[in-house]
């Protein structure tokens, strides 16, 4: 077997950004926050003033206290990162100041079209780049001091290379002299996120700093995206340069070990294509790639020409509208039963952007026993990884899908009819037996599934919904009906409890037209809740779901079911989140029944700016149905005895 | 619709492979990758945290400016070789990875081994390493250092053989590897 690196290649075009070899056109500030000079904004600030101790007298925000008149400088180190941001297209970053990254933020008042966000914590900054990134395909920009500063963005940078983020996160680092002298906040983050990036950087000449930059931004973005670190020494941020930024053609001059393979190869789509035809029972495993791709239009027009359904994995979500005839529903785990019967009884799979992850398998051994694979990835090592495959095709999965519908012929669904209707008759069943036979409906209590589904409609399912891990993202997956891409948000490798807060933040600025959900769990939410306040200070309006059951809710679910009712450490105590959000100065409200639900979701709606609905959901509801770690696609748990599901 | 017409009537499938648990063997792979600070780091590191297993690694630079060769030995099934591989190619600093496992290649390991040496068996053992096609590099009154060339397995041979004698120490660079015949990996990289 012999592999090269192709060279004829290109980089798929950047979704909506600036080319980078073009000047960033000059961007009104702020203008995805609620305007200035209205009503709520006043208030606000007069809060914000108050809470900050700057007393009347203080004429504007901390934030322009920076734009005071200041004599010309040479350009250094620090002004090059903020231009390589900018020439990206990308006009806010989030981050926290430390010692060695204070040259850059001596330099940010002379930038002013690049908006800073300043986070209560790197994770929360971290996590905001990546939700900026998921809302909007560019990348995001996160940054830390050395340090402890750089220790707490690892979680979200593991979080965005598990899930294939495009994002930069920057950090500063000592003094080159004083690398490897263990001093003060100095540790190796180098080596820490080696494993755990795309590709690392460590910038010691200021000179450097616009290539690195600049193949920081492509890598990141380019082929199946992930996360690149850039560790830049103190005195790099603080030397003079002159050197220029690189166009993208130098850059990926500069980069002969890195050409993704975009176009499947013709042999292997020929192949795919006489497997599609024979097929009988073929369903189609959409997957994340399709939305990195792009790929929506052409994987509707292939799953149309052939009369095929298409199921999704979590982060698959928005591949496709689900009120369209052919979406057929959620796998996995937590996914649909009729789904997961389908894939297990289906004679083909056309997995296209997905990477067979155990949380979609189950036990590989007796995965989709009767089913040939067809695998269109953009990375070939995801192929053949975790599933044997009879047709792998490696590609970008919009490229893929262009070339393979010309190449199938169509069949109606008339001719699929049989197939079909039995599918139906199974997603029928399986979606009965959803909230709405529920032993917490029956008691009266507040019944997770049912808020969600009230979100998503009192949101004409156009909102972005950014879910927490456990329950409340499962719900979220499940019920709430998704009918764009990059509408739901969700850290699906990782499972990174305390998410959903600083990721909606990213969003909300990243697509300010959108109203922005973040549907918490008590346990999640009270890891990351300090974001609150950045909410608040800069104007942020996310709206936050807060399912309070008192528990760590899937803990306990696995602890009643697997670990026969040995409930430890999932119960979970919380402050007066009334109290809390009020301190934040956060508009909140409590729903606590299924009739006060409605209006408590039009509440938050109705603020001008963050706001928190704390539902007290029922404390003991499962998500069913569950497969059991290990256990197969066949082996699902529908029900429970004893719970209130 | 009952069960039975919702499965195909075929007979039950044996259960799926699962890849990586097929029969083991050695592999080697070649790899041209940049010569770059971290760049041995970033390959041990990803083999480590993909659950391979290094048997020998040997580093060197090649005759092209800022590239450097890689021969990594490893075990592991074909499949879990070829995910190997393909990981290694995900590094940005990687520039082609080969499998030369099934290929006719010359294969060459260099040890140099610090032998107990007295008088009365001095001879002897001058004679066994000159007949095992062995150098003699160092010489002293107690021990004597042999440089040996060979395939892994010569080397083993060697060093067993001289094993009743007393081995001090010994050291081996692991193997490096060439294809045989006219065919370049560093010229398939330019073309």
């Amino acid at each position: 077997m012999t592999m090269t690196k192709g060279d004829s290649a290109k980089p798929p075009g950047p979704g909506g950004e600036a080319a980078a070899g073009e000047t960033a056109p000059a961007r009104v500030r702020r203008s995805h926050v609620p305007a200035d000079g209205t009503e709520h904004a006043a208030a606000v600030e007069r809060a914000q003033r108050e809470m900050l101790h700057e007393g009347a007298a203080a004429a504007s925000l901390p934030v322009d206290a920076t734009a005071k008149a200041r004599a010309p400088r040479p350009r250094i180190g620090a002004d090059v990162v903020c231009e390589a941001v900018l020439r990206q297209g990308v006009d806010v970053f989030f981050s926290y100041p430390g010692g060695v990254v204070l040259p850059l933020y001596d330099v940010l008042g002379d930038h002013p079209e690049l908006r800073h966000i300043l986070v209560r914590h790197e994770q929360g900054g971290a996590h905001a780049a990546d939700g900026y990134a998921r809302a909007t395909g560019k990348v995001g920009v996160c940054m830390g001091t050395s340090g402890p500063g750089a220790t707490n963005l690892v979680t979200g940078i593991a979080t965005a290379q598990l899930d294939s983020i495009p994002m930069v996160a920057i950090t500063g680092n000592v003094p080159a002299a004083l690398i490897g002298k263990d001093a003060f906040q100095e540790i190796d983050i180098n080596g820490i996120t080696l494993p755990m990036t795309k590709h690392n950087y460590l910038v010691r000449d200021a000179n450097d700093l616009p290539r690195v930059l600049a193949e920081a931004f492509h890598i990141a973005r380019s082929g199946r995206p992930g996360p690149v670190h850039v560790d830049i020494t103190k005195d790099a941020l603080q030397q003079e340069t002159n050197a220029g930024h690189p166009t993208e053609s130098e850059v990926i001059a500069g980069l002969p070990g890195f050409r993704p393979n975009l176009d499947g190869h013709f042999r292997q789509l020929k192949t795919a294509a006489a497997e599609i035809m024979a097929a009988q029972r073929p369903v189609i495993l959409a997957g994340h790639g399709i939305l990195h791709a792009h790929a929506e239009a052409e994987l509707l027009a292939f799953a149309e020409k052939t009369s095929i359904p298409i199921a999704w994995t979590l982060l698959g979500i928005g591949a496709v509208d689900e009120t369209h005839p052919l979406a057929f529903g959620y796998m996995g785990m937590h996914g649909w039963k009729h789904v997961n019967r389908a894939i297990q009884s289906a004679d083909l799979l056309i997995a296209i952007g997905m990477r067979f992850d155990d949380r979609v398998t189950g036990n590989v051994r007796t995965y989709a026993p009767y089913a040939r694979i067809i695998h269109v990835d953009i990375d070939p090592a995801e192929i053949g990884k975790n599933v044997a495959v009879e047709v792998p095709i490696v590609g970008d999965a919009r490229r893929v899908l262009k070339a393979l519908t010309p190449m199938v012929e169509a069949t109606p669904m008339e001719a699929r009819r049989d197939y079909l209707d039995q599918l139906t008759g199974w997603k029928k069943e399986s979606t009965a037996s959803s909230w709405h036979g529920s032993g917490a409906w029956r008691d009266g209590l507040l019944s997770a599934d049912y808020v969600v589904e009230r979100i998503g409609e009192l949101t004409d399912h156009e909102a972005i919904y950014v879910a927490d891990v456990g329950q409340n993202q499962m719900w979220l997956a499940r019920y709430t009906g998704f009918r764009h891409p990059n509408t739901h948000i969700s850290s699906g490798g990782l499972g990174t409890m305390g998410f959903s807060v600083p990721a909606a933040m990213g969003a909300a600025l990243g697509v300010p037209g959108r109203q922005v959900w973040a549907i918490a769990g008590d346990g999640g939410f009270q890891m990351t809740s300090q974001e609150l306040m950045t909410l608040v200070q800069d104007r942020i309006p996310v709206k936050i779901a807060l399912f309070d059951n008192k528990k760590l809710g899937m803990i306990r679910q696995w602890q009643e079911i697997i670990y026969g009712g040995n409930y430890h450490s999932s119960h979970l105590m919380g402050p007066d989140f009334l109290k809390l959000a009020e301190a934040y100065g956060v508009p909140a409200i409590k729903a606590t029944t299924p009739a006060e639900v409605d209006d408590a979701i039009r509440f938050a709606q109705g603020v001008d700016g963050p706001a928190l609905v704390w539902f007290q959901i029922a404390g003991e509801q499962n998500v069913f149905p569950m497969m059991p770690a290990g256990k197969g696609l066949s082996d699902l748990i529908e029900t429970w005895g004893g719970s209130e599901e | 619709m009952s069960e039975e017409t919702t499965i195909p009537t075929r007979a039950a499938p044996p259960p799926r492979a699962v890849p990586g648990t097929g029969a083991v063997r050695v592999h080697r792979l070649v790899a041209l990758v940049l010569d770059k600070p971290g760049v041995l780091n970033r390959v041990a590191s990803l083999m480590r945290a993909r659950n391979f297993n290094i048997d020998s690694l040997a580093v060197s630079r090649t005759d092209q400016e800022g590239l450097s060769r890689m021969t990594i030995t490893l075990h592991g099934d074909d499949v879990a070789v070829e995910q190997a591989a393909k990981q290694l190619y995900r590094l940005i600093d990687v520039l082609k990875v080969q499998d030369v496992t099934s290929d006719p290649t010359v294969d060459h390991e260099l040890a140099l081994v610090k032998i107990r040496a007295t008088d009365a068996n001095r001879g002897e053992l001058l004679k066994v390493i000159e007949l095992s096609k062995g150098r003699v590099v160092d010489l002293t009154a107690e021990s004597v250092i042999v440089e040996v060339s060979g395939t892994e397995g010569e080397t083993d041979a060697f060093v067993a053989l001289v094993r009743i004698y007393g081995i001090k120490e010994l050291v081996r660079t692991g193997a490096v590897v060439m294809s045989r015949g006219s065919g370049s990996i560093e010229e398939a990289l330019k073309r």
